[in-house]
């Protein structure tokens, strides 16, 4: 009998195709299986709600400036990130985040729980010009966020995020336009979107209410960021993962 | 090309049977420190899948996960801390101050809790910032600098619409409360001359005594009760020049700071308070 060496596999081409089948289809469920247990890490807390449309469009801003280049969103479970930031970030908070932005790296603190922590005014003068009020800062400025928000396609973005699982009704997508406004817009009737999103803040986030401008979003972006659950109203249970 | 493999006649080793232009490769074992050290990895790797979590839907005898280790380095650190804490939490932030051993834990602390909470809009030394970030380091307070007040600021904040008892009043925007820009133009003359920084303006005055005295005073000396700011020093929350100072009068200002009831801890904010308090205006 022929021993089953490695010179054999190498020589034997049906060999060879099925232990390199079995390999990669090892290597493919390590990857795939989790994608389809996901839904099992998420906690059961309340309060996470789908991105307004202003604020989608700011984390579309985030996106595309790069914010997660130099800010993580991801509160680690130690103790010097729980003291300096708060409870540690969840699964459920990130639900809705398509891509998330995590990040790999701080170069500037990280922000998932940045919201309420500054006042708009505050965000709007430290994007212009970070180093007035931070001296120590090395983030560029970025004063060209105030301009007039290009939000035509804004439907578009809201269904985008339907598709890959953000339960957005038929409703706040035709009303998605209307919203965008609304948020930006202290005086605008909103009854409307105040139902559609429940504890979303309405402002004048760049002190202009006439105009919602980039900085608007952006604004309204990170002054929501990790404040839609109440860790005071949180039973340890909520938290556990299966 | 691969041959039989044969033996070097030099060393008396077998070869790998492979050669390339008349090089030909020795086929030595491994060290055995290199291959024992890899078998105990081995070995390693399979002892830690049996305590730790490796595997999907299996934790491993010991149970361990991040936040559960969490969970125990932060009793532990609050148990140790817990004694001091309870007494910054139960004594008030003017009692910490004349107790040395109190103090000196609070000005450490509060030392972290401002660089970490409030150091971004005050800046690192509560120095503040032009555009509405008061300095704190001065004895120029907007609601009072007695550690009450400064306590009662740090829980409430300033009109940021989550805490029913947060400070501040709405001052009116002038443009739209009926004055035209030539009336803005003679009052922020009057303002600026308050601070004796510009001449007398009679028409500016009247206004003034009109509009804005029953919440800045008379004189400007402001009322700390509304947050009205002083208006008779060179003291500028929003800067001191007449194009700053008409755009206030025309558009208002308002403010904001965050409340730090129940994002701080108790403790944290009576150190808060006992540092801010002693960063040079502290009032008593």
């Amino acid at each position: 009998m022929k021993r089953f060496t490695h010179a054999l596999i190498e020589k034997n081409l049906i060999i060879l195709g099925v232990l390199t089948l079995l390999t990669v289809a090892i290597g493919g469920l390590v990857q795939i299986v989790p994608l389809f247990l996901v839904e099992t890490t998420i906690e059961r807390v309340q309060g996470i709600r789908p991105y307004t449309p202003l604020e989608l469009m700011g984390r579309n801003i985030y996106v595309r400036e790069g914010c997660y280049l130099c800010h993580s969103q991801m509160v680690r479970p130690f103790r010097d990130e729980a003291e300096r930031y708060g409870h540690y970030s969840l699964a459920a908070e990130s639900m809705y985040d398509h891509p998330f932005q995590w990040g790999s790296k701080r170069t500037g603190p990280d922000l998932a729980r940045v919201g309420g922590r500054y006042s708009d005014d505050w965000h709007a003068a430290h994007l212009r010009s970070p180093r007035a009020l931070v001296p120590a800062s090395v983030m560029p400025p970025y004063a060209f966020l105030d301009r007039p928000i290009e939000a035509e396609e804004i439907k578009a973005h809201l269904r985008a995020q339907r598709a890959v699982g953000v339960p957005y009704t038929e409703e706040m997508i035709a009303e998605a336009a209307n919203d965008l406004a609304a948020q930006a817009t202290p005086e605008a009737d909103a009854a409307g979107f105040v139902r559609r999103y429940p504890n979303a803040r309405q402002a004048a986030f760049d002190a202009n209410p006439r105009v919602v401008t980039e900085m608007d979003a952006l604004v309204a972006y990170l002054q929501m960021l990790g404040t839609l659950v109440r860790f005071s109203d949180v039973a340890p249970d909520q938290l556990r993962q299966p | 090309m691969a041959r039989k493999p044969e033996t070097d006649a030099a060393t008396g080793v077998a070869t790998t049977g492979h050669e390339w232009d008349g090089i030909r490769e020795l086929d030595n074992p491994m060290p055995s420190w290199w291959l024992y050290t890899f078998y105990a990895s081995i070995a390693f790797a399979l002892i830690w899948m049996v305590f730790y979590p490796a595997l999907p839907f299996v934790r491993g005898l010991l149970g361990n996960t991040a936040r559960g280790d969490l969970a125990a380095v932060m009793a532990t650190e609050q148990a140790k801390a817990a004694p001091m804490l309870a007494r910054l939490r139960a004594a008030t932030p003017e009692a910490i101050s004349a107790d040395p051993e109190l103090r000196a834990y609070a000005l450490a602390g509060g030392r972290i809790a401002f660089a970490n909470s409030c150091a971004g809009c005050h800046g690192a030394g509560g120095q503040g910032a032009p555009g509405g970030f008061p300095s704190l380091a001065d004895d120029d307070w907007l609601y009072g600098g007695s550690f009450e007040d400064i306590r009662t600021t740090i829980r409430h904040g300033v009109r940021n619409g989550e805490d029913a008892e947060a400070r501040g009043t709405a001052m009116p925007a002038f443009l739209q409360a009926g004055l035209n820009m030539a009336q803005i133009s003679d009052l922020a003359d009057h303002v600026l001359s308050l601070a004796s920084t510009g001449p007398a303006n009679p028409a500016g005055a009247a206004l003034f005594t009109d509009n804005c005295a029953a919440c800045h005073g008379d004189r400007g000396e402001g009322n700390r009760a509304v947050g009205a700011p002083r208006l008779n020093d060179r003291i500028w929350l929003y800067g001191g020049d007449k194009p700053s100072v008409m755009r206030s009068i025309a558009y208002s200002r308002a403010g904001v700071m965050p409340a730090w009831e129940g994002r701080l801890d108790a403790a944290v904010i009576n150190m808060l308070t006992v540092y801010v308090h002693a960063l040079g205006g502290g009032e008593q």
